[in-house]
């Protein structure tokens, strides 16, 4: 049994659809990350998987019940983190997490959730005296006052300087340890490829790629190095028959065959022309490929 | 501690946080009786000018709790997403509205001991008042300013809401009956301004308090037509987030 399934689901705002006809399913112990650009839909789809709107088409079931029509039911076990907002600028920190560990009455210690979010310094101050970093692990503590079964953490890093993100990924990454489904909204693709399990990829309100992250990486490899600007791509490509491109300053050459062989005698091969032809050889690196670079070839390079 | 409970915890903590909407629930009511009553000013048709301003201000505080203070916090509740979040708790939206309920209840009890304690020190000094007759006006007219204030907070932006909260409250304050006999105002305004809930309001408290709820039939259908009505509107239209 799947933690949230979707299916068909079409969203519209008068004429303006904002999300077309897609399916995807979250399993309890997995992190899935509904990924995509600014505006692509993912905020739309899981305000539904929340049960802020209804469909305009197709369903959602979140621990088999409708969000929509069941959410009394539902709210005792799903954990929610809004994109921003969500708490009263006045409200202390303290009395906030405690007020919403009374309202799930899960028995969830908010101390102990205070500790866990790193908040304990901050416990007596007011929600607008907060850092970015410190608004955003307050969020995702009211989120874990639910104990969730499910939670949805809505951009849970966006804003947050690195301390503050190693902590988020470390407190998402246990929630997934003990079982519960983890749907996590992002833009940022290197979040999403540190967190999730599973990808689904947003663009221009549709699917374009559902797949495990392992999966979506190792479909495709690439030899990433770096050397002169003068380097004649068309002439190197023809030498070792695979497509050089340019990306971001670097040289790229993406294969299919993830045989370790292969990869060795490609980068003999790149690494005896440029000798050749006394062009230097930095930052080489070989592997599967980025989800960044995945979603450029999906999206046809928009982000 | 049970969840409605929790949530009238945190309604009480926001008001008492909320300098401004303690000065106009608590000050400017008791300012406005302290004042008036001392300084002569008011062309209250009364030889001591406290019996007429005491059932006044006790309409103006009801209309400060239920419609200032409500409808400023929920607007701005609005604005900061607070009633999102909360939409996604096993709260419930009838729970919300007992808290808020509650909350009001508490903040009024309050300002009713306060404004009536400080008339009698003023020398306010009731003729056959029906205490209870009191009660029942201060409740319906908490439901008509309530469903008023919540009209606005669900509608318009924080910001905007607040200018317009108010605007409404000095509105009311002139020609409402509370401060000035709505006989003194021009024609048409007294005719209009007895149709509003401030005028219905002070009408039903200045009979109930001085002289035993008497000739008051009209004042009461108005204000039982306020307080059906806003709520019901507020509820129609009112938008969460």
């Amino acid at each position: 049994m799947s933690a949230v399934v979707v299916e068909n689901l079409t969203i519209r705002y008068g004429d303006f659809v904002a999300v077309n006809d897609v399916s995807f399913q979250a399993e309890f112990g997995e992190v899935t990350a509904i990924l995509g650009p600014n505006g692509a839909g993912k905020t739309s789809t899981i305000e539904t998987c929340e049960g802020y709107r209804a469909p305009t088409s197709g369903t959602v079931q979140v621990l088999q019940k409708n969000p929509f029509t069941q959410r009394a039911s539902l709210h005792s076990e799903v954990g929610v983190m809004l994109q921003e907002g969500g708490v009263y600028p006045s409200a202390r920190v303290h009395e906030t997490i405690a007020q919403y560990c009374a309202l799930y009455n899960r028995g969830v210690d908010p101390a102990t959730l205070l500790t866990a979010v790193d908040l304990e310094s901050k416990a007596s101050s007011t929600w607008r005296r907060l850092s970015g970093g410190e608004k955003q692990r307050m969020l995702l503590a009211l989120a874990l006052a639910a104990r969730p079964r499910v939670a949805f953490l809505d951009e849970p890093t966006s804003g947050v300087d690195i301390n503050g993100r190693d902590a988020i990924r470390h407190i998402i990454n246990d929630l997934a340890a003990n079982g519960t489904a983890v749907v996590l909204a992002t833009h940022e693709l290197d979040e999403a490829e540190r967190l999730a399990q599973r990808v689904v990829l947003f663009h221009q309100g549709k699917i374009v790629a559902n797949a495990p992250l392992a999966t979506m990486r190792s479909a495709q490899h690439e030899l990433r190095f770096s050397s002169a600007p003068t380097l004649n791509t068309q002439e190197l490509s023809a030498h070792i028959g695979l497509e050089v491109a340019i990306i971001q300053d670097h040289f790229v050459v993406r294969f299919e065959n993830t045989d370790s062989a292969f990869s060795s005698e490609l980068v003999q091969r790149v690494s005896t022309w440029l000798n050749n032809k006394n062009l230097p050889l930095n930052n080489l690196s070989i592997g599967a490929q980025r989800l960044e670079d995945i979603f450029r070839n999906l999206t046809g390079g928009t982000q | 501690m049970s969840t409605l409970t929790t949530q009238l915890r945190a309604e009480l903590n926001v008001v008492r946080r909320n300098g401004e909407q303690l000065l106009v629930t608590l000050g400017i009511p008791l300012l406005l009786l302290g004042f008036f009553s001392v300084v002569d000013v008011l062309p209250t048709n009364e030889k001591d000018p406290v019996n007429f301003l005491v059932p006044g201000i006790l309409a103006l505080a009801v209309m400060s709790t239920s419609m200032v203070s409500l409808g400023i916090a929920t607007g701005f509740e609005r604005n900061y997403l607070v009633l999102k979040r909360l939409a996604a708790t096993p709260l419930g939206t009838t729970r919300l509205i007992a808290a808020k309920t509650l909350s009001i209840a508490a903040v009024e009890a309050v300002q009713m001991i306060l404004l009536i304690s400080l008339g009698f020190l003023l020398g306010w000094s009731p003729q056959q008042a029906n205490w209870l007759l009191a009660l029942c006006a201060v409740v319906l007219g908490t439901f008509a300013f309530a469903g008023i204030g919540l009209f606005l907070a669900g509608n318009l932006r924080g910001e905007v809401n607040l200018a317009a909260t108010n605007g409404l409250y000095l509105v009311l304050l002139l020609i409402g009956g509370i401060v000035f006999p709505l006989d003194k105002l021009p024609g048409a305004l007294s005719a209009m301004s007895r149709c509003l809930p401030t005028a219905a309001l002070s009408d039903v408290l200045r009979n109930s308090l001085m002289s035993a709820g008497e000739h008051t039939t009209s004042s009461w259908i108005v204000l039982l037509v306020w307080a059906i009505a806003a709520p019901l509107l507020a509820a129609k239209t009112f938008k969460w987030n």
